[in-house]
């Protein structure tokens, strides 16, 4: 997330809002990975512990429901303060 | 039971529909109310045409057979599109700014718009998505099954499925040849086909949902006995393939950006980057309601319908056994709607691929005119892309019947997956890393393809089928370490696993390996910088050098390829923003890549360079002549510059020496006007004295009076001539510098003062000599007698020669730090520009004055500052002249 040489080296309040905004943007899916790999350590069927389906599917679709309002937050916010400032929307990856 | 009649009518009165609602479609878009076709909503339902058949169908019997593991392909696209921010914004962007058309167009682009990777790109999606349609052909025909009735005695259905799926296989061929190859631009986008398949996701929804909620609430009662039922079934508790679940979550992601018609929905129909953004969250949504009833649907077919039930099909076994047939109809119509959209949008890219990749070059290295061939070459590429489409089914047809149509669903989806995501690393390589090369891309996604063709694609026949059985058990030729589903003898991997994994690793490994060790040809450089930064500058690649280029041969090109009328405006648009009249444009640069980008969205990138290549010069230009010619003149500009400078210094020493020898010119003028003016100066006293000496000797009876009359005259021309010869001594004492100087250190008012009684006595009186500023106690240490010499001679000067009415001269000091001036300014007539250059020079006059001066004062007067480490100037004045003399301030010392 490195700026360019002539990117200003503080942001004013909004713009520093939204530049966290599309950080958190960036990590969802990464936050999104990391969740769906937890079944990954439950124990199976032969193995002590092991989940049941009802449970599994409130999980999958519950982390599912979670990334989708959290994405969904995140075009608002960033809809909200591109509509409000002047600055047009970052271009650097 | 609604017989199999009944079904195909309903699906025929449902394309028909679908056909007029593409139709309108089209025509809005055509009469310009396209806004409505082209919101965020109908941007992710085109999006759907991911859930295809086999997830319509499959999904259940996935479940039915292994658990969860069926969402790890809804899970892949989430993240995808969640995480739009990092591929997909990127993809999307590269795709409009150069008008990409493809995905095998994409990467042609990114390497230096290499035709060769083109065509492995577009045959390795033709083969890899073979057998995803054969997948469809197989859910259609499975489906239509169940309708037509239990099997017979002899075990076979009422329906022989092999002529069933060249019914389905020929109506979808049929269907989408009428429905994508109506207009040829690509990128004009198909209104028509994404309102339909935006169609066909609201009815696959709405009938899987329909299903499952059906299934909940109406078989299970609830929500919560629903989860009872699940926890009490086979499929109660958590089962899972470990290394699966991660795999398959990849795979579908990756497959999710480079399946060819999900980059053409994403990528090519898109048609604002904002609608990214909303589908970032709305087709998860899609995602999650697609496979929220997968489950309970799965479980209840288990309970519900024999043992041995194809589960693949309790989508539509369900309802049917439950007497709901219109539910039935409906889940039916949902897989069909999921296949023919998928067929239809699969097929159109990849006949994009095809055509532009494969059929066009070969065909123009065929006509030996090249592009500049007359016909309508649209035409051809219509007709390459419909039979391109013909061909495609037909392969889905063969795979179909050679497989025996008897895999699971999910199997050979999953397959279909890992030949395209083998795009992946030359794909994002290509997007985010400048240093990848053409020969990379190419060494890896060979190496990844030929892996997936021998450790999943060969292998789908079944054992014996195309591989023989042996190279399973001992590897082929005894090579152990390269059975199919062992590489490297680790044994125990899942097939699929084990195909993605070796296929991917490898592919990436060998891609950035090759890459590193090789050089990029200068056109993949400057593609590479394109994509890579293409936030940073999303202008287009330089490359034409156009001026050769004739507009005509163009305009006849373009007009094969876009149609004449549409031809036309481009290049009258193109002429009019030149500020031209005609129709015709200037070939500049910018037009020649405008030009090339409407051109490849029609042929693609690759084809539509080689055209206006053709076009452009007599032979091809390539960007690396370009380069090389850019090269040289660099080279040629550095040392013209150089040449430049070198001739400037010229032109300034010729000056000088013109100038040099004008004066020399005028000075020999000014010599010879001097010496007739100094025999004339010579002659005169010499002959008065000459005639009176005469006279006195010769003369008798001369008074005193007379002769002491004559003495005088004699005297005083002795004196003139004593006078001009002193000076002339003097001159040539100073320049030769042997002058010796008696420093000394007097007051500069005394040397002023004695300078103007002693010029003045032998003036007429008429001038009035003033001063101002002098300070009393300016003192200077100098040859005071040769200052009061330049003093003297410069009022001598003003006497003499200033013609004013009263003539006034005006001395005045200025000091410095450094200098001391002393300025003498009269209000005679001003010096002309022309003699003022040679006013200090020897023998120069400027007027005719009396004749007692031989021009030589002012070149003393400048001589004699030189010795003193002084000067002396004359500044122009509008009235009068100034001279001013410097005295440098060492020689000033200040009084007490």
């Amino acid at each position: 997330m490195a700026r360019g040489p002539s990117s200003p080296v503080f942001l004013e309040r909004r713009s520093y809002r939204r530049r966290r905004l599309q950080d958190a943007q960036r990590l969802l899916p990464v936050l999104g990975m990391l969740l769906w790999m937890v079944p990954v350590l439950w124990p199976t069927r032969d193995e002590t512990g092991h989940v049941t389906m009802s449970a599994a599917i409130y999980y999958v679709f519950g982390v599912w429901c979670l990334l989708i309002g959290l994405s969904f937050g995140l075009w608002r916010g960033l809809k909200r303060k591109v509509d409000e400032g002047t600055e047009p929307p970052a271009g650097d990856p | 039971m609604a017989s199999l009649n009944l079904l195909v009518g309903v699906s025929l009165v449902y394309v028909a529909f679908l056909f007029a609602v593409a139709f309108a479609a089209e025509r809005a878009a055509v009469r310009g109310r396209s806004g409505w076709l082209r919101t965020p909503l109908v941007y992710t339902l085109s999006l759907s045409i991911y859930c295809t058949a086999w997830t319509f169908y499959g999904a259940v019997g996935y479940a039915a057979r292994s658990g969860m593991e069926y969402v790890t392909i809804y899970l892949g696209p989430s993240l995808v599109m969640i995480g739009w921010w990092w591929v997909l914004r990127k993809l999307v962007r590269i795709g409009r700014s150069q008008r990409v058309t493809s995905v095998a167009d994409l990467i042609s682009a990114r390497y230096g718009k290499s035709n060769t990777l083109a065509i492995i790109v577009t045959l390795m999606a033709v083969v890899g998505v073979t057998p995803y349609i054969a997948l469809q052909l197989q859910s259609v025909t499975l489906a239509l099954s169940i309708f037509s009735g239990p099997p017979d005695a002899e075990g076979l259905n009422g329906l022989n499925p092999l002529s069933a799926g060249f019914w389905v296989a020929g109506g979808l061929a049929v269907f989408t040849v009428l429905f994508g190859t109506r207009n040829l631009n690509a990128n004009e986008r198909h209104d028509g086909v994404v309102i339909a398949i935006a169609v066909e996701a609201v009815v696959k929804l709405v009938a899987l949902l329909a299903v499952g909620i059906f299934v909940v609430w109406g078989i299970a009662g609830g929500i919560g006995p629903m989860m009872e039922r699940i926890d009490a079934s086979a499929l109660g508790t958590w089962e899972l393939d470990r290394s699966r679940w991660a795999a398959l979550t990849v795979l579908s992601a990756a497959a999710f950006l480079c399946l060819p018609r999900m980059f053409q929905v994403l990528v090519v129909e898109n048609d604002d980057e904002r609608h990214v953004q909303i589908a970032s969250w709305a087709f998860p949504v899609y995602l999650l309601l697609m496979s929220l009833f997968v489950v309970p649907i799965a479980v209840v077919g288990l309970n519900l319908l024999p043992a041995g039930s194809n589960p693949d099909l309790f989508v539509v076994s369900v309802p049917l056994a439950q007497g709901q047939t219109g539910l039935a109809v409906l889940s039916f119509l949902g897989g069909f709607s999921s296949a023919t959209s998928m067929v239809i949008v699969a097929t159109l890219a990849l006949s994009t691929m095809v055509s532009n990749h494969v059929v066009m070059p070969i065909y123009l290295s065929l006509k030996s005119g090249g592009a500049s061939m007359s016909g309508d070459v649209r035409n051809v590429i219509l007709l390459a892309r419909r039979l391109s489409i013909l061909l495609i089914i037909a392969l889905g047809y063969v795979y179909y019947v050679l497989s025996g149509g008897s895999g699971a669903l999910a199997a050979i989806g999953l397959i279909s997956f890992a030949g395209v995501a083998q795009f992946l690393p030359a794909m994002l390589g290509g997007i985010f890393w400048r240093g990848a090369t053409r020969l990379g891309a190419l060494s890896g996604l060979c190496l990844g393809f030929a892996i997936w063709v021998y450790a999943s694609l060969l292998p789908s026949f079944g054992q014996d089928a195309v591989l023989p059985a042996s190279f399973f058990e001992v590897g082929p030729f005894g090579i152990n370490w390269l059975r199919p589903y062992a590489f490297f003898g680790i044994d125990g991997m899942d097939p699929t696993v084990h195909a993605v994994f070796w296929s991917l690793l490898m592919n990436t490994c060998v891609f950035i390996v090759v890459s590193l060790l090789t050089f990029p040809k200068p056109l993949e450089r400057l593609q590479g910088a394109q994509f890579v930064n293409v936030f940073d500058h999303s202008g287009q690649a330089r490359g034409w050098h156009a001026s050769v280029a004739a507009s005509e041969d163009l305009m006849i090109m373009a007009q094969r390829i876009l149609g004449a009328s549409e031809a036309q405006a481009l290049f009258r648009t193109a002429a009019r923003e030149q500020g031209m009249t005609g129709h015709l444009p200037e070939p500049t640069p910018a037009f020649l890549e405008r030009l090339e980008r409407e051109l490849s969205a029609s042929v693609g990138t690759a084809t539509a360079h080689a055209m206006v290549s053709q076009m452009v010069g007599a032979a091809s230009v390539s960007v690396e002549d370009l380069l090389a010619v850019a090269d040289e003149s660099a080279q040629m500009l550095e040392y013209s510059s150089q040449l430049e400078a070198k001739s400037a210094e010229l032109s300034r020493t010729a000056g000088q020496l013109r100038e040099a020898n004008e004066k020399l010119t005028q000075l020999s003028v000014q010599k010879d006007a001097f010496l007739g003016q100094i025999s004339h100066e010579l002659r005169t006293p010499m002959t008065s004295i000459r005639a009176f000496s005469e006279i006195m000797r010769d003369a008798e009876g001369l008074s005193v009076a007379e002769k002491t009359k004559y003495a005088s005259i004699i005297h005083v021309e002795a004196i003139r001539l004593t006078r001009l010869l002193d000076d002339l001594l003097d001159l040539s004492v100073l320049e030769n510098g042997q002058v010796s100087l008696n420093s000394a250190t007097g007051p500069l008012e005394a040397v002023l003062d004695h300078a103007v009684i002693t010029a003045q006595a032998s003036g007429d009186g008429r001038l009035r000599v003033t001063r101002d500023n002098v300070a009393g106690d300016t003192m200077v240490t100098t040859d005071l007698d040769r200052l009061g010499q330049v003093f003297i001679n410069l009022i001598t000067n003003a006497q003499k020669y200033c013609r004013a009415a009263a003539p006034h001269l005006e001395i005045s000091v200025h000091a410095d730090a450094k200098r001391l001036a002393v300025e003498f300014r009269d209000n005679g007539t001003p010096i002309p520009d022309a003699a003022r250059a040679l006013i200090f020079e020897k023998f120069a006059r400027v007027a005719e004055g009396d004749g007692s001066g031989a021009g030589l004062g002012l070149a003393i007067c400048r001589e004699i500052m030189a010795r003193l480490g002084g000067d002396i100037t004359h500044v122009p004045q509008a009235a009068g002249n100034v001279f001013v003399v410097q005295i440098p301030r060492r020689q000033v010392l200040a009084g007490q």
